[in-house]
């Protein structure tokens, strides 16, 4: 197998913030992101999934350097990107993008179509001719589907699906090898989604994009992903091969978040939700749990799991989870 | 007696580029203790059917119509007589728990003022009914919690938080927009099988306003589909689901992605945009955008009713169907 372009190795990152007024000043450490690694190659699409507050996209954001980590490293065609000056940082972006959640509101409404898409050519090649930037960007425009004639409308002209579009083709145009999808649908209404998620796939084919896909529902990265790795709370507790993953999870948690999707078949998902099980909330993330982070809503859950953290270990096929008891678990969907 | 009967309702905002008519002419009616989704799209008009119907538009929006809630009106009330029926008899609950809960208040003192107001309990009693109504949904700790700010719950905690206050005056319909898709699947999961409890437990007539149709499917007795503002149809959920007769609800049902199926790779996604409700097409309001597109769709499809109460709006027949007599909204000129 080629080398990968993106290796993510054992990267954390965490936010401190201070309680109790400035007499009984008191700092608590919150680990958004908790020792996460990863390759990935040129053309293949990891989707990342997990619920709110399981560090997705503090994920997506240091792995950008958009966030500096507090351990681990980021190496990008086998330089490492946490070590870099701002400069050196920013000419690599060129090559890493990001597209974000909600498609109105990442949009300056100020600025024309073609000057959100054209705007990331101005910054880095401040020198480019007018005509051939407008080039370009009528040229994006069409690999989207937008219509060139639209480059003069502002964002409030198109609707969410078109925006998403506009968001594409902006952190396309600088040519990056690596686009981070963060949430690029779930703002989205669910017959547009499905737009998207194919144009996103047929880019991707077509331009050999390394592609990160971020959502919290499984159903919607399983059309994209050829790996899936689901998080929780900051950790990894699966990382599999998708048709794996999709047919019999590893870990409780990718299982529990299968069965929470709604099944569009009133009998059954009738029949379905006698078995749900997911209960409660994510625990708070400045009282984390002691031994497996997920053991205090996990059904399958034994004496071992609450002393001892599970390692993220890779089994015979390949796939890697971080559960004591993965061998002796069946979770076949 | 239908609980409530809408007919021929009508909305339309003023705004500074002309009319907008978001909702033309809807018909329906929720029985006691049914659940009725009304599914559709952004613009679709779901949420400002429902608004019109509470006496909530927008200042610029103004409705027409009949909405009879036990025989009587709505649209005709005075507003303090809505005020009496809102809440109390008809309770709502909206999409964002965030921006309906106030961040300066307990949940306390938010639950406690609606019960005094409609009931006229007590504080003590009040409370008391606050509690139970948090156990109720799940709360844990609720006499402990109840103290607490929203800021303090999680996202799926303060959306049961919503639907208990919903629920404080033991309202006869409840109606939820979008009640969870701010939320992650699995609390999305928690919040299905919350009303779907409530549902066996009381005798409460849910209207679910969404557009995800899948979200509904375990928890609804009956489906309206619209889009671009009107009924394109309606079934129980079984016809919905596996009969779908529009063109527009079985793209809808095509483009979900589904985990129960083994699927190929490419999703069938509905292609184009909703249209601009002040740019509409002449004819049918689907046509640039179905696959199933003939010359008569460019005339006002009819609309296809049967015994029991199925309906599409459509040129393409519906099975056991009958085309319904142009009614007064029906005769609507494009």
């Amino acid at each position: 197998m080629s080398k990968p372009v993106l290796r993510v190795q054992d990267l954390a990152v965490t936010f401190t913030s201070f309680t109790g007024g400035w007499l009984h000043r008191k700092e608590r450490t919150l680990r958004a992101v908790d020792g996460i690694s990863f390759e990935l190659h040129a053309g293949e699409t990891l989707g990342i999934v997990g619920e709110s507050g399981s560090g997705k996209s503090t994920l997506a954001r240091a792995i950008l350097g958009l966030i500096r980590p507090s351990r681990g490293r980021v190496q990008w065609m086998g330089e490492d990107l946490t070590g870099l000056e701002e400069e050196d940082l920013r000419q690599k972006r060129k090559q890493l993008q990001i597209v974000f959640q909600d498609p109105i509101a990442s949009l300056n409404p100020r600025m024309t179509a073609g000057d959100i898409i054209a705007e990331p050519l101005w910054t880095f090649y401040p020198n480019m001719e007018r005509l051939q930037v407008d080039e370009r960007t009528r040229g994006m425009m069409k690999m989207v589907g937008l219509l060139p004639n639209q480059i003069n409308r502002y964002p409030h002209e198109f609707s969410g699906g078109q925006c998403q579009r506009i968001g594409i083709a902006r952190s396309l145009v600088l040519n990056p090898r690596l686009l981070i999808c963060d949430e690029p649908v779930s703002a989205l209404d669910v017959s547009i989604q499905a737009q998207i998620i194919n144009l996103m796939k047929g880019l991707q084919k077509k331009l050999g994009l390394a592609l990160i896909f971020i959502a919290h529902d499984l159903s919607v990265v399983r059309h994209i992903s050829d790996r899936v790795m689901v998080m929780y709370m900051g950790q990894a507790m699966e990382v599999s091969a998708k048709t794996a993953m999709y047919r019999r999870p590893l870990h409780p948690y990718s299982n529990a978040l299968m069965k929470s999707v709604a099944v569009p078949d009133p009998k059954l998902a009738r029949a379905a939700r006698q078995e749900s099980w997911l209960t409660g909330d994510m625990p708070s993330p400045y009282q984390r749990p002691q031994g497996c982070i997920f053991h205090t809503r996990c059904p399958y859950r034994v004496k071992r799991c609450e002393a001892d953290v599970p390692a993220l270990r890779r089994m015979e096929s390949g796939d890697w989870v971080a559960c004591h008891r993965a061998e002796d678990l069946d979770l076949a969907i | 007696m239908p609980l409530l009967k809408v007919s021929s309702l009508e909305v339309q905002f003023d705004t500074p580029e002309g009319v907008v008519k978001a909702v033309n002419g809807m018909d329906f009616q929720l029985n006691e203790s049914e659940t009725l989704a009304i599914v559709g799209e952004s613009g679709s008009g779901k949420s400002q059917l429902v608004m019109a119907i509470m006496g909530l538009l927008a200042e610029n929006g103004s409705a027409s119509g009949r909405a009879e809630f036990h025989g009587r009106d709505l649209m005709q009330m005075a507003p303090k007589e809505l005020n009496a029926i809102r809440g109390r008899h008809i309770a709502m609950i909206f999409q964002d728990p965030m921006t309906s809960l106030n961040p300066f208040l307990t949940i306390e003192k938010q639950m406690i003022e609606v019960v005094m107001h409609h009931q006229g309990l007590s504080r003590d009693e009040a409370r008391a009914h606050a509690v139970e109504m948090l156990r109720a949904v799940r709360i844990p700790d609720p006499e402990e919690r109840i103290r607490q700010y929203p800021h303090e719950y999680s996202g799926g905690m303060r959306q049961r938080v919503m639907i208990a206050m919903g629920l404080l005056c033991e309202p006869e319909v409840l109606i939820a927009d979008e009640p969870s898709t701010a939320l992650d699947v699995t609390i999305q999961a928690q919040i299905t099988d919350l009303v779907s409890e409530l549902r066996k437990q009381t005798r409460m007539a849910i209207i679910l306003i969404t557009h995800d149709l899948a979200a509904v499917a375990e928890i609804s007795d009956r489906i309206i589909v619209m889009y671009a503002g009107e009924l394109v149809e309606t079934g129980s959920a079984e016809d919905i689901f596996y009969r779908p007769q529009h063109p527009y609800t079985r793209g809808l049902l095509a483009s979900v992605p589904r985990l129960d199926r083994v699927s190929d790779d490419e999703l069938q996604a509905i292609p184009g945009n909703p249209p601009n409700l002040q740019d509409l097409p002449t004819g049918c309001r689907f046509r640039d955008r179905c696959s199933q597109a003939m010359d008569e769709c460019l005339q006002r499809p009819p609309l296809w009713v049967s015994e029991d109460g199925r309906m599409s709006r459509c040129f393409l027949p519906m099975e056991g169907g009958r085309i319904a007599n142009a009614g007064a909204s029906e005769g609507d000129a494009e």
